[in-house]
């Protein structure tokens, strides 16, 4: 578990380097391209001073935007006791702290989690996602929420979300001033160049190109981690919770869900949640490269074929099988620690129950009522009713040709 | 004189090794200690659930008396349980008579519409939750520690401050184990 904090935080100070640097040259070249050559510091101070701005309110109240902008409301244990209780129950696998909980009035069902540390986490789960899943299913997504407290991812995604705006942004008023002002007067930025006109077109274009390329990099990094953290995420929920079938068949609801696309979302705030909360259509045209989640199906998949046990291993075997790539999993992780499954809790054990005892109260009816009960080859039983006069049957399922045995 | 500062730095070493094991042995100590307060107050709060669940059922349940008698002594032998091992054993029991009650509970569906009994029999079913994961993080947190004990360098130093083995904690539960028969014939 140490060691895999340990990685994250070491890949969120590279990406956040990384986007530093790309922020810096863009401003660089954007101040050299605005003002000539001279002004390329102006160029990076203003951009430094923007970046500060952005990621002190990122750090001082970074979640609590992101809360607002999905329109997120606080809840107490007296108005969602289920919600409550679950995510306290999780909290009690991890060992952290309570996060707060909200919920995000929106019929369609996603989660995410965010905040700086462990101390000042927030859960935020959608009404549509309270309303579809059983006890089982949200312990599973709560757990995958909990475990991105607990691998730290929720700073990096807010951190790297910011920067990942304040690039867009930078460029996108570079790039409109450009469209605008070169409708307009030329003024603006033929004022620097007077000495080497040259130069300064060159300069120019490569202003353009850095003003276009920089988000595009940023976005392309910052994908690329939060898909390798959504498994992570995703073997830390099966190891908290023992049990993968719950996130999996969550996972499954979630993906088999027809309601509109969640409202409050965007570009940057879209890595957060447990599935992409952008609708199909669109996700599928995009490439590997772009999209910020795994394929919901894979997940399903690696999650169902965890069949020895829960531990980050197990996961790890499981999704090397499916994807036939080499494990997510960092090495320290993969000691042989033995993480026994857990059985479905009493809800859906229930459910079961209640469907085999369906069958039997059906068969019982059955024989009363003087069916002849016949096993096939394959397996399949059959309940032939008493009416049934010819004395060969064709298998449903095995198409096989059964002799029906006479009676009295 | 060189032979002299090796022998002096090799020492300073050994010394801040034994010093950095040490801290970890503690860390992983305190762990233990906290995971199982945890399952303290987990228990403890199941004993608080359990009068005001007998108090509502009770209404409902008059010729139960017996599963209400097994109940209460249940809570009162788990309340009063000493060691680890003893605790086991009767939350265990305890743990049985409850879903032996939940069973009974659904002969009687007046009480299973009843608002206030379906909020503590939410109460109820978390807490059970909360339980089984404080007990799957304090034996975690025990495996850790018993194997840093146990294992070779870190055990010279676990034997030095007397550092000594933790028990597990499993919930004796005949009932789970045994997987129930249906048969028809």
């Amino acid at each position: 578990m140490w060691e895999l904090i340990r990685a994250n935080k070491r890949n969120s100070i590279v990406l956040m380097v990384l986007m530093a640097g790309t922020l810096l040259l863009l401003g660089y070249f954007l101040g050299i391209a605005f003002a000539g050559p001279q002004a390329g510091y102006i160029g990076l101070i203003i951009a430094t001073v923007i970046w500060l701005v952005l990621a002190m309110t990122s750090f001082m109240g970074g979640d609590q935007i992101l809360l607002a902008a999905s329109k997120a409301k606080r809840v107490t244990h007296d108005e969602y006791p289920q919600l409550f209780n679950i995510v306290e129950e999780m909290k009690i696998a991890s060992g952290l702290p309570m996060p707060r909980i909200y919920i995000i009035p929106d019929p369609a069902p996603n989660a995410f989690a965010t905040g700086r540390s462990p101390q000042s986490a927030s859960v935020a789960v959608t009404a549509g996602l309270l309303g579809r899943l059983n006890r089982d299913e949200l312990q599973g997504v709560i757990a995958h929420e909990i475990s991105h407290i607990l691998h730290r991812d929720i700073l990096y995604v807010t951190l790297a979300g910011i920067m990942l705006g304040s690039i867009v942004l930078i460029s996108q008023v570079f790039l409109r001033s450009m469209f605008y002002s070169s409708m307009g007067s030329r003024r603006r930025y033929s004022s620097g160049g007077k000495g080497g006109g040259q130069g300064a077109i060159i300069m120019l274009v490569v202003a353009i190109v850095a003003a276009i390329l920089a988000p595009i990099m940023a976005q392309l990094l910052y994908f690329a981690l939060s898909r390798r953290r959504e498994y992570l995420a995703d073997a830390g929920a099966a190891r908290l919770t023992r049990y993968p079938e719950g996130l999996a068949s969550a996972l499954e609801k979630i993906a088999g869900d027809t309601s509109p696309q969640l409202a409050a979302v965007n570009k940057v705030t879209a890595p957060m949640y447990i599935v992409n909360p952008f609708k199909k259509a669109k996700a599928r045209k995009l490439s590997d490269l772009t999209s910020t989640h795994p394929p919901i199906s894979e997940r399903i998949k690696i999650l169902r074929s965890m069949s020895s046990g829960a531990s980050f291993k197990d996961y790890s075997d499981s999704y090397s099988r499916i994807t036939h790539h080499k494990t997510i999993v960092p090495a320290a992780e993969l000691t042989a620690e033995a993480v026994a499954l857990r059985q479905a809790g009493a809800e859906a054990k229930k459910q079961q129950r209640r469907g085999t005892q369906m069958r039997q109260v059906g068969d019982i009816m059955r024989q009363i009522n003087h069916f002849v009960f016949l096993t096939c080859l394959c397996g399949l039983k059959l309940k032939i009713p008493p009416n049934y006069k010819a004395d060969k049957i064709k298998c449903p399922r095995c198409k096989r040709v059964l002799d029906l045995p006479k009676s009295g | 004189m060189t032979a002299l500062i090796i022998v002096a730095a090799i020492l300073v070493m050994l010394v801040f090794s034994v010093i950095g094991v040490y801290n970890v042995l503690v860390r992983l100590r305190n762990q233990v200690n906290n995971a199982w307060s945890q399952i303290d107050v987990q228990l403890k709060r199941r004993h608080d659930l359990i009068p005001n669940l007998v108090e509502t059922a009770k209404g409902y349940m008059q010729h139960e008396r017996g599963t209400f008698e097994a109940i209460t002594d249940a809570r009162s032998r788990a309340m009063g349980a000493g060691t680890i091992p003893e605790a086991s054993k009767a939350e265990g029991a305890l743990g049985e008579a409850l879903s032996k009650f939940m069973l009974v509970v659904e002969n009687y569906p007046d009480l299973k519409a009843n608002q206030n009994f379906l909020a503590l029999q939410e109460e109820l079913s978390s807490t059970e939750n909360r339980i089984s994961f404080a007990r799957q993080s304090y034996n975690d947190q025990v495996l850790f520690f018993n194997n840093k004990i146990q294992m070779f360098p870190s055990n010279i130093v676990a034997n030095m401050f007397n550092f000594s083995k933790r028990d597990f904690f499993e919930l004796e539960n005949a009932a789970e184990r045994e997987a129930p028969k249906v048969s028809f014939n």
